[in-house]
């Protein structure tokens, strides 16, 4: 049974628990350098690693965490069966707007806080509007492309017909090992 | 202690590792992944049931992401705030208009800048509700949860903002 299914559906403290958690994770992506335009361009230009060195600790935490909590049935699986028509397109869409803003939808925020207003007047107003163009353009996206190429599968383990630890085990060596290399050569 | 609050950065590693924790406590207290992009749909439908409520609530896409004040939209103002505080605490606050890579390479004008972070934020928007997810929905969270679409979108949000990167500042660039 999970512990906090009142919780979950209380609407009130969920607004709360929403602001809440905006503000550990804005102060997080500050303190972690990620609200910063120089780190991020940096990142895609294979100059500077703070980006992934961030977004790697989290997920080596994160893996443990979550399975260890949905082992013991406290959380549960959110995650959907994908495809070459919405994740690879949207992804590689996502790219080119990420490279050209120097932000992500999370760090465009992260970076108004901090004082950037180009973050604010170009990143978050081009976010308004490209949602909306998502918006309007949906119903045929959906048809002609979402459910194009879907993946076999939706977890990992699931897809290499592996054991859930075993897996986790070699994800977590595989990125620990590549945080290890990056300060080997200094990056 | 609270030197350490008011330190300009941490180590990402640091940073990182306490993202993966407050990953946890979403799903475990409010049963989510912590995800940013769907902010903005929601605030871009809330905008358009204001100026023409007929029109947003026979939409598709906001039936299924309902525009309100919830859980989802509530994270973007709190990441403005925490951010603000963290910068403001440790005296890195500073309103600015384009960012010093960006001007070294492309020039100090305000309004180029502006425009190229306008298109991006359009490209950046599409694409986001397009893979349904950003580099925290997908890129962390569900890398988290093994998702093997996530960690796919993941790869793609790379390739695609290394191409672009490079492209801009070593082609274009001067």
């Amino acid at each position: 049974m999970r512990m906090f299914v009142t919780l979950h559906k209380n609407k009130n403290a969920q607004v709360i628990l929403g602001l809440l958690f905006g503000i550990v994770f804005g102060f997080l992506l500050q303190k972690g350098g990620a609200t910063d335009y120089n780190v991020i361009i940096g990142q895609l230009l294979l100059t500077d690693f703070t980006v992934l060195k961030l977004m790697l600790s989290a997920v080596i935490v994160g893996m443990i965490g979550f399975h260890l909590l949905r082992h013991f049935g406290h959380v549960q699986l959110h995650a959907a069966k994908g495809s070459v028509g919405s994740n690879v397109i949207g992804g590689l869409l996502f790219g080119v707007g990420f490279a050209l803003l120097g932000y992500c939808p999370g760090t465009v925020a992260g970076a108004v806080g901090t004082g950037a207003l180009d973050a604010l007047f170009g990143g978050v107003v081009g976010l308004l509007i490209g949602a909306g163009i998502f918006a309007e353009i949906y119903p045929q996206v959906k048809a002609r492309f979402l459910m194009w190429g879907r993946f076999p599968a939706v977890t990992v383990p699931e897809f290499l017909n592996l054991n859930l630890w075993v897996v986790i085990g070699l994800m977590e060596a595989v990125m620990i090992g590549f945080l290890l290399l990056l300060e080997y050569f200094g990056l | 202690m609270f030197e350490f609050f008011t330190q300009a950065l941490w180590s990402p590693y640091i940073a990182g590792a306490g993202i993966g924790v407050l990953s946890c406590l979403a799903f475990l207290l409010s049963d989510r992944p912590l995800g940013c992009s769907t902010a903005f749909v929601k605030a871009r439908g809330m905008i358009g049931k204001a100026i023409n409520p007929d029109r947003v609530s026979g939409m598709e896409y906001y039936r299924e992401i309902v525009p309100q004040a919830d859980w989802a939209l509530m994270i973007i103002p709190g990441i403005i705030i925490g951010a603000f505080i963290a910068s403001f605490i440790s005296g890195g606050f500073r309103l600015f208009w384009v960012p010093s890579v960006w001007g070294a390479e492309f020039g100090y004008d305000p309004v180029i800048r502006w425009a190229v972070a306008l298109a991006g934020g359009i490209f950046l928007g599409l694409g986001a509700r397009w893979a349904g997810g950003c580099t925290s929905g997908h890129g962390i969270n569900g890398s988290i949860q093994l998702s093997l679409a996530s960690m796919i979108t993941a790869g793609c949000f790379f390739a695609g903002g290394i191409a672009t990167a490079l492209f801009l500042f070593r082609v274009l660039g001067a």
